[in-house]
């Protein structure tokens, strides 16, 4: 078999977009416009409370969905998501769960799923398997927050085999020449971290963002969007000039955790009448 | 392949264990302190103040002690003790607190933060904060809290603010956690001062070589006092701190028996043991690849032990690969058993160990009673039991 012959299909490969991330951001470069990325707990209270938020974030306009799998030891998490997936796991939630539940919504969602995973459940279901079922269950791609380029390798080369994002983290720690790493390493997005700490709301975030982000807009043509922190608003007024896309996450399992004591529909709307806020702010800055 | 004092490598691994799982948010601190450890190793003036600590604040060298009633009652070999349990603060703990704080002083970081699960660490980290002039907040699980009250006064009197973590189980596992995330918040100002071997590269290394100063004086007080190394060396594996230091200047003398002693709990069922090396399987849990207790998800099981130190679903990195290339040997005392070895240990000779330490008094007394009169066992007692009258009297449902 000579190499010859697959050399023009590779070529046309890479000149495709890589997943329906990358078509969605190049559809909103496009137009000009910037991505609104919920995340959500999967399974607090329960995976149909999780699929239907799903379906209402998507209805409003949400460019993109974080899927949160609840893990045991979430350090990089605050309170509010911490308790999301302490209440998940206390259900009894298992990840295959989480996955045909996504897979049920597939093809009804018209916005990619990314799934946020921390490395011990994607190492015990075995990588490979893990890439090829939650590419199966419709998800585009993956955020592994305890997962460093260091230590990225084996994954990231699986992901690429699979047309399957691998989403890297740069932060307000990160030296510069080191963001220039991840950037190279990265795929889909630069996950750029607001805060130095863990997830939950903030009244402020720091004005560095800005600037950080203006930095590393110059060193790399993947989009940026950033997340922790983001609540508000003001905050998306703030970011939205610099930024590709914002993630928002306490600030909705927050919300959600309400469907625990309260009539479904009113937290259903409730969510959904707080993410139209922020569109809002995203189109008129 | 490398020999295993040569090791870790690198990228801070044992074999295929260790590495590290992190938060990029944590990245750039953890390369400060590699390099600054590596620069203070370099530097006799380090070493020169480490030393000087550890000999009049500490009280060391500890005593390599002969327990010949213990060793007339098991009837066979002999058994030593290494008294870690007469350092100040009662434990090995303060062998690696006095060496991270004064890493914590070189970088210019004024505040410490710390997880316990017995509270000796704690009480360790708070004694050395205090010695050094910093800032200290200890995080304890509320459980633990709850059996360690002595613990918990003594790191208020210290000055160290004590948080209690009411996550999780409320014990250890838990502790860390919240540490973990004071850290990502506080990076840039503060130096955490994990307590074992356990942890993203590099402390599984920087804990085990402060901790190595017990094997490095076991070594020579047994040359000394039996004119040849000791046949076998037991200690108590939690995290892995005191076996480690212990067992690791031994690592390459093939004719020592290196036997780390988990703790076996109420029973071998999941929940109800404390073992990961014996019953876990290789995984990732607060930054490192190495024996943990998980289920078919990844997520972390619960454990139990009767001592608090020991409570812990993990293993330091350099135990799995000790345990995978066979050079030592992993085994469980249960809870019935060490409380056992409590009591005959303080009837004995007058010594009330530390509930951890206990399970390696109960395997030593094993090997003992089918061991010969030549054979010497070295025992680590890492240490000592006051911290644990009020719990056994309670576990016996005697009131004090």
């Amino acid at each position: 078999m000579s190499v010859g012959r697959f050399a023009p299909l590779l070529a046309f490969r890479h000149s495709l977009p890589m997943s329906a991330i990358d078509t969605l951001f190049a559809e909103l470069r496009q137009t000009g416009r910037k991505a609104l990325m919920p995340f959500v707990t999967a399974g607090d209270p329960d995976l149909e409370f999780t699929a239907q938020v799903l379906r209402q974030l998507v209805a409003r306009g949400c460019h993109l969905c974080e899927v949160g799998i609840p893990y045991s030891d979430p350090i990089a998490d605050g309170p509010v998501i911490q308790a999301s997936y302490t209440r998940a796991l206390d259900q009894g939630i298992k990840l295959q769960d989480i996955l045909e539940m996504l897979g049920r919504l597939t093809g009804e969602l018209t916005a990619p799923m990314v799934t946020m995973v921390s490395y011990s459940i994607v190492y015990r279901r075995g990588l490979e398997r893990f890439v090829t079922e939650a590419k199966a269950a419709g998800a585009a791609g993956a955020i592994v927050p305890d997962l460093l380029i260091e230590e990225a390798g084996p994954l990231a080369e699986i992901c690429r085999r699979h047309d399957f994002s691998l989403i890297q983290l740069v932060t307000p720690t990160t030296p510069r020449s080191r963001a220039q790493r991840i950037a190279a390493q990265t795929t889909g997005f630069i996950y750029y971290v607001s805060v130095t700490g863990i997830t939950g709301e903030r009244d402020r975030l720091p004005q560095q963002v800005v600037d950080n982000v203006g930095w590393l807009r110059g060193q790399t043509d993947l989009p940026i969007c950033v997340g922790f922190g983001v609540s508000r608003p003001e905050h998306v007024r703030m970011l939205a000039p610099v930024a590709d896309g914002l993630i928002v996450g306490s600030a909705i399992v927050r919300r959600m955790a309400e469907a625990a004591n309260r009539p479904r529909h009113q937290v259903l709307e409730e969510v959904g009448r707080f993410v139209t806020q922020l569109f809002d702010a995203l189109e008129n800055p | 392949m490398r020999a295993l004092s040569q090791l870790p490598d690198a990228a801070g691994r044992f074999g295929p264990f260790g590495g590290r799982y992190v938060p990029e948010t944590l990245t750039q601190a953890l390369d400060q302190l590699a390099e600054e450890y590596e620069k203070a190793r370099a530097d006799p003036g380090f070493h020169g103040e480490l030393e000087r600590l550890l000999r009049h604040y500490v009280g060391r060298p500890s005593p390599l002690y002969c327990a010949e009633r213990l060793s007339a009652e098991c009837g066979g070999s002999r058994i030593l003790l290494k008294r870690e349990d007469l350092n100040h603060t009662g434990a090995h703990k303060i062998n690696n607190t006095l060496g991270q704080g004064l890493l914590a002083l070189r970088m210019g970081k004024r505040r410490v933060i710390a997880e316990t699960g017995a509270g000796q660490h704690g009480v360790a980290t708070a004694t050395a904060c205090a010695r050094f002039g910093l800032d200290c907040v200890i995080y304890m699980g509320e459980e633990d809290i709850r059996r360690q009250r002595p613990n918990v006064f003594s790191m208020k009197l210290l000055g160290a603010e004590v948080r209690p973590v009411s996550s999780g189980a409320r014990t250890l596992r838990d502790a860390i956690n919240e540490a973990l995330r004071d850290w990502m918040a506080s990076v840039e100002s503060t130096h955490y001062i994990l307590g074992s071997v356990v942890g993203p590269s590099p402390f599984p290394r920087i804990v085990r070589d402060f901790q190595s100063v017990i094997g490095r004086e076991t070594r020579g007080q047994c040359l000394e006092q039996l004119g040849r190394l000791p046949d076998t060396v037991v200690a108590c594996v939690g995290g892995g701190s005191n076996a480690a230091g212990m067992f690791y200047p031994f690592i390459e003398d093939k004719e020592v028996r290196l036997v780390g002693v988990e703790a076996g709990g109420r029973s071998q069922a999941i929940g109800d043991h404390a073992a990961p090396l014996a019953f876990g399987r290789p995984g990732v849990l607060h930054g490192s690849f190495s024996y943990v207790m998980q289920d078919e998800d990844g997520q972390t099981c619960p454990v139990h032990s009767v001592s608090a130190g020991l409570d812990y679903p993990g293993v330091g990195p350099e135990h799995s690969y000790w345990k995978q290339t066979g050079r030592v040997e992993y085994t469980c005392a249960t809870d019935g058993q060490a409380l056992a070895a409590f009591d005959t240990l303080a009837r004995t000779e007058g010594i009330i160990p530390a509930l951890e330490s206990a399970h390696a008094v109960a395997i030593a007394i094993e090997l003992a009673r089918d061991g010969n009169p030549e054979e010497a066992i070295v025992v680590c007692l890492s240490g000592r039991g006051d911290k644990d009258a009020a719990e056994v009297a309670r576990l016996r449902g005697e009131s004090i």
